[in-house]
């Protein structure tokens, strides 16, 4: 399909009428640039019927089930689409709550913030959180600066964090561009072992980032003794809260000696991925972290106002601009309120019962390398197909010619051959089931007729390209 | 229950399917002693009750004030294709494209976006957006660290604030050093910020226009970088970037700006957009999601996400940088309203900002004791000097129902009576008219 920019004939306008628009006379002639911008030239109407098409080559949960491991790809409701859309909301500039005299013109939002971050710290039992992370990875690395100002201030020389060889790529990376080195501890049955734990763990650990249940979709049961081992030490241990949808109400992060977690409100609590983003990873902390945290804070006075709090001597400064993404955390706050407390514990109860459906169903047909009960989500791998060499990226396209978007391949690096599949809650039975024939049958066609999967997929705008060409080309932008 | 299928039937089928009796069995490898000590949440409610609730706490939020608030982050008008092209369940309902097969609408799209902006910005590379404008200038200033394996940042006193707190921030555990030089009376000093460049200098970061609004060519000083082998990192203001000479022809190694004045609404400070633009020898040092141009097995073009290498999914903690995901509903939402206003919409809108914030200077520097504090040019935004301090001024205004900027003195020692002043396509001359009266009176 042309670029909107192929498409462009120059003197067309678009949705803005510029008859006689005068010269720039208020810029020196040196400051402004030469010639046109090369931006699209086109009418309303052709805008429009573009990213109408590009819309129709992409896919997303409202088209069709989206069983994406650690991604947590449950619906969207629309409603929550009004809530972020209110022009009292909109319409806020952020900075005026920081003028004297002006906080009283937006009450309302402080009160959202103020009212989320309470309701965030009840679900996980921690004792404060900020809003101010724009994303997952980002919860991280403020998180990893909350643990370097916490050991700073108490004189602790520490340099390392450790990370289980299941975690997510983004943990030992927030941890290095904190300064940190990386120690990776091996997992022993899918779940981490505290026999392997004592070899790597000294005086100089910061902290350990976990995730529960852990990327095999397995609960971490040994976390107990885990925790006290690093409290031994002065160490932290971090939640990392991709996976918080399996056990919301049945365990709170909190409770069980976690002092710093990250949430990702654009898994456990629906806020739509947008094809990449905006996110939102508010982070929570214990009452000793609670100092740290990034400024500016909101403040409820006794009279019920609501106030922007700087006093925070040891906060880590700035971690946004703001106040993270609003108009995200809108709609999460809009999600809670809607489900309330049973119908956040049904959420994960349901989240945990559908991935063990699938996973059970599945076991005769695919490997499942830890097969026993799951969370909400389950790794199966495609290690008995290799044989006749296909591979999990061949199923995860045969899956696509299926009309689903495939799970999560490749990942987690310990498991050879990966696919990690999550259902969530909110996909029906007759969906779940479908998806399952599908895969077995994928399954089947892989040993009698294996090139039909790997030539997968043939019904999508254009079947499987060039990655190495796309690398060594390097064609980034429309201009040759 | 909201949003959960399963009827009881169905639930019970499932369970017997599994081979457990309860959804409790499900959870019982989470002992009794890791159980919540507590779990007070409200009880849920319907759709139209949270719609009513959230209605009366927006209705607490003033939107009647007109706005002449900028300091980086403006209320540019936003046409309605935006907000129908970019709600289509398929493009907001869509995960980071993974599977480029069945993602081709979200990546031609970011590929047209890394397009639209490194034409904006005047570079040969850009990255599929970062989380926004503050970030996008911590990873920039990385970028050159990576580069030259120099610790030494040179940082002008007249760029954003705002910004240079969330730098300061994000390096505190890393081994930089930072050299801030101050500005002149609003303006960029680039003879200082010259000469503090020296062969230890990562980086030199400058704005354009800088916070208090004024325009520069920042040529020489890049190229005195470039004899050094510093890079030359520049924040820019898409808006005025259709008018003003581009990073890229200064000779600019990195150029990143804040997106929220391209369709993004204000919504009180996010979601936002990270641009991120480079030079072809800085591409490897860029990080986040490139979306690069290719072909399938049948020679038909397609898009791919490329040079994975860099990120933190291979590289673990040897990537570039942490970051995961971008910002790219916000680039599409960026994207589509640069489409939709087009070549001659953008030029114009920003036209029209420059005119009234000339047409606003004009009538506010006409009451007595009220001076411009820069000498040079500006484009929509500009900083006055008032008699008397500005805070005061603000709160008075403001409390009848104008916002008449941003107060100096909350970044800027010195500065307690300058007062930043912003006009977008939006602000009318009769609301300027009845801003300069208000704020006569109020001087007097």
């Amino acid at each position: 399909m042309k670029t909107i920019f192929e498409k462009s004939v120059p003197g067309r306008e678009g949705c803005w009428p510029c008859e006689g628009m005068a010269e720039e006379a208020y810029i020196p002639a040196e400051l402004l640039r030469d010639g046109d911008i090369g931006l699209p030239s086109a009418s309303e109407l052709d805008v429009v019927r573009h990213f109408t098409k590009l819309s129709q080559r992409n896919y997303g949960v409202d088209g069709n089930f989206y069983p994406l491991g650690s991604c947590t790809m449950k619906y969207n409701p629309k409603f929550t689409e009004i809530v972020a859309g209110m022009p009292g909301f909109t319409r806020l500039h952020p900075v005026l709550p920081q003028l004297q005299g002006a906080g009283g013109l937006c009450q309302g939002a402080l009160e959202v913030m103020y009212e989320t971050e309470n309701l965030l710290s009840e679900i996980t039992g921690m004792h404060a959180f900020t809003l101010h992370p724009m994303a997952g990875a980002h919860g991280e690395l403020t998180g990893v600066m909350l643990m370097a100002a916490y050991h700073k201030d108490r004189g602790n020389k520490k340099t390392k964090i450790i990370v289980p060889d299941s975690a997510h790529g983004t943990n030992p990376a927030s941890a290095a561009i904190a300064g940190y080195t990386v120690v990776s501890v091996e997992s022993v049955d899918g779940i981490v072992d505290p026999a392997a734990l004592a070899e790597v763990l000294d005086d100089e650990v910061a902290g350990m980032m976990m995730t529960c249940p852990n990327t095999l979709g397995l609960f971490e049961k040994n976390l107990p003794e885990i925790v006290a081992m690093l409290r031994k030490v002065d160490a932290l241990l971090y939640y990392d809260g991709a996976n918080l949808n399996a056990v919301m109400g049945k365990m709170r992060v909190g409770d069980v000696g976690f002092d710093i977690v990250h949430l990702n409100l654009h898994k456990t609590f629906a806020t739509p991925h947008g094809g990449g983003g905006p996110g939102s990873g508010p982070v929570g902390v214990c009452e000793k972290l609670k100092p740290f945290l990034p400024i500016s804070r909101v403040a409820k006075l006794e009279d019920g106002q609501f106030f922007l709090d700087y006093d925070y001597p040891k906060s880590i400064g700035y971690v946004a601009p703001f106040y993270g993404n609003f108009g995200v955390v809108l709609k999460a706050y809009a999600y809670i309120l809607r489900l309330g407390r049973a119908g956040i514990i049904r959420a994960s109860e349901n989240a945990v019962l559908s991935a063990n459906y699938m996973r059970k169903r599945l076991e005769d047909h695919f490997e499942i390398p830890f097969n026993r009960i799951c969370m909400h989500e389950f790794v199966a791998s495609a290690s008995r197909q290799t044989k006749n060499d296909v591979h999990a990226l061949d199923i995860a396209k045969a899956l696509l010619d299926k009309g689903y978007h495939a799970p999560t391949v490749y990942f987690p690096l310990i498991v050879p051959e990966a696919i990690m599949i999550e259902p969530t809650e909110t996909e029906n039975k007759e969906t779940l089931d479908r998806f399952i024939d599908d895969l077995i049958e994928i399954a089947e066609l892989a040993v009698t007729d294996p090139a039909a999967i790997q030539a997968a997929p043939v019904t999508l705008p254009v079947t499987r390209l060039d990655e190495t060409r796309a690398a060594r080309a390097m064609e980034l932008t429309d201009d040759l | 229950m909201p949003y959960v299928p399963h009827t009881e039937s169905e639930v019970r089928d499932m369970l017997e399917t599994i081979g457990v009796a309860s959804i409790s069995d499900l959870f019982a490898e989470i002992t009794q002693e890791m159980r919540p000590k507590s779990f007070d949440l409200p009880e849920g409610l319907s759709e139209m009750e949270v719609l009513s609730k959230l209605e009366a706490m927006a209705g607490k939020n003033a939107t009647d004030r007109t706005n002449f608030l900028g300091a980086g982050f403006y209320d540019h008008y936003i046409p309605a294709a935006v907000d129908a092209l970019t709600m289509r369940g398929e493009f907001y309902t869509a995960y980071t494209p993974y599977q480029p097969e069945s993602s081709q609408g979200t990546l031609q799209a970011l590929f047209e976006y890394q397009t639209a902006v490194t034409r904006l910005l005047g570079m040969e590379c850009a990255n599929a957006s970062v989380y926004d404008g503050g970030t996008a200038l911590f990873e920039a200033l990385m970028m050159a660290v990576r580069k030259t394996k120099r610790r030494k940042i040179i940082v002008s006193e007249a760029l954003n604030p705002i910004y240079r707190v969330m730098l300061g921030s994000y390096t505190s555990n890393l081994d930089l050093e930072f050299v801030t030089v101050p500005h002149k009376g609003g303006m960029t000093d680039i003879d200082g910020l010259k000469a503090a460049i020296d062969d230890d200098t990562a980086a030199v970061l400058v704005q354009n226009p800088n916070f208090f609004g004024s325009i520069n060519d920042f040529t020489e000083l890049f190229a005195a970088a470039r004899e050094r082998k510093a890079v030359s990192v520049i924040s820019a203001y898409p808006v005025l970037q259709t008018l003003l000479k581009t990073p890229g022809a200064m000779g600019a190694d990195v150029a990143v700006a804040e997106g929220q004045s391209l369709g993004l609404p204000l919504s009180f400070g996010g979601p936002y957009l990270g641009i991120m633009t480079c030079t072809k020898q800085m591409v490897r040092q860029i990080p986040g999601r490139i979306v690069g141009r290719t072909q399938d097995s049948k020679g038909r073009t397609g898009y791919v996400l490329t040079l994975q290498a860099r990120e933190q999914h291979i590289r673990r903690q040897k990537a570039t940088s942490n970051i995961c995901s971008n910002q790219s509903l916000c680039a599409l939402r960026a994207l589509v309203h640069m489409c939709a206003l087009g070549e001659l919409g953008m030029k114009r809108a920003a036209r029209l900002s420059v005119e009234r914030a000339h047409i606003c200077a004009q009538r506010l520097t006409a009451i007595p004791g009220v001076e411009l504090m820069t000498k040079g040019p500006f484009g929509n935004e500009f900083a006055v000097t008032l008699p008397i301090n500005a805070f005061e001024i603000i709160a008075k205004l403001t409390a009848r129902g104008f916002v008449p900027g941003f107060p100096l003195g909350r970044y800027y020692d010195g500065l307690e009576n300058g007062l930043l002043v912003a006009c977008t396509e939006k602000t009318s001359e009769e609301q300027i008219g009845i801003f300069a009266e208000m704020l006569k009176g109020a001087l007097k």
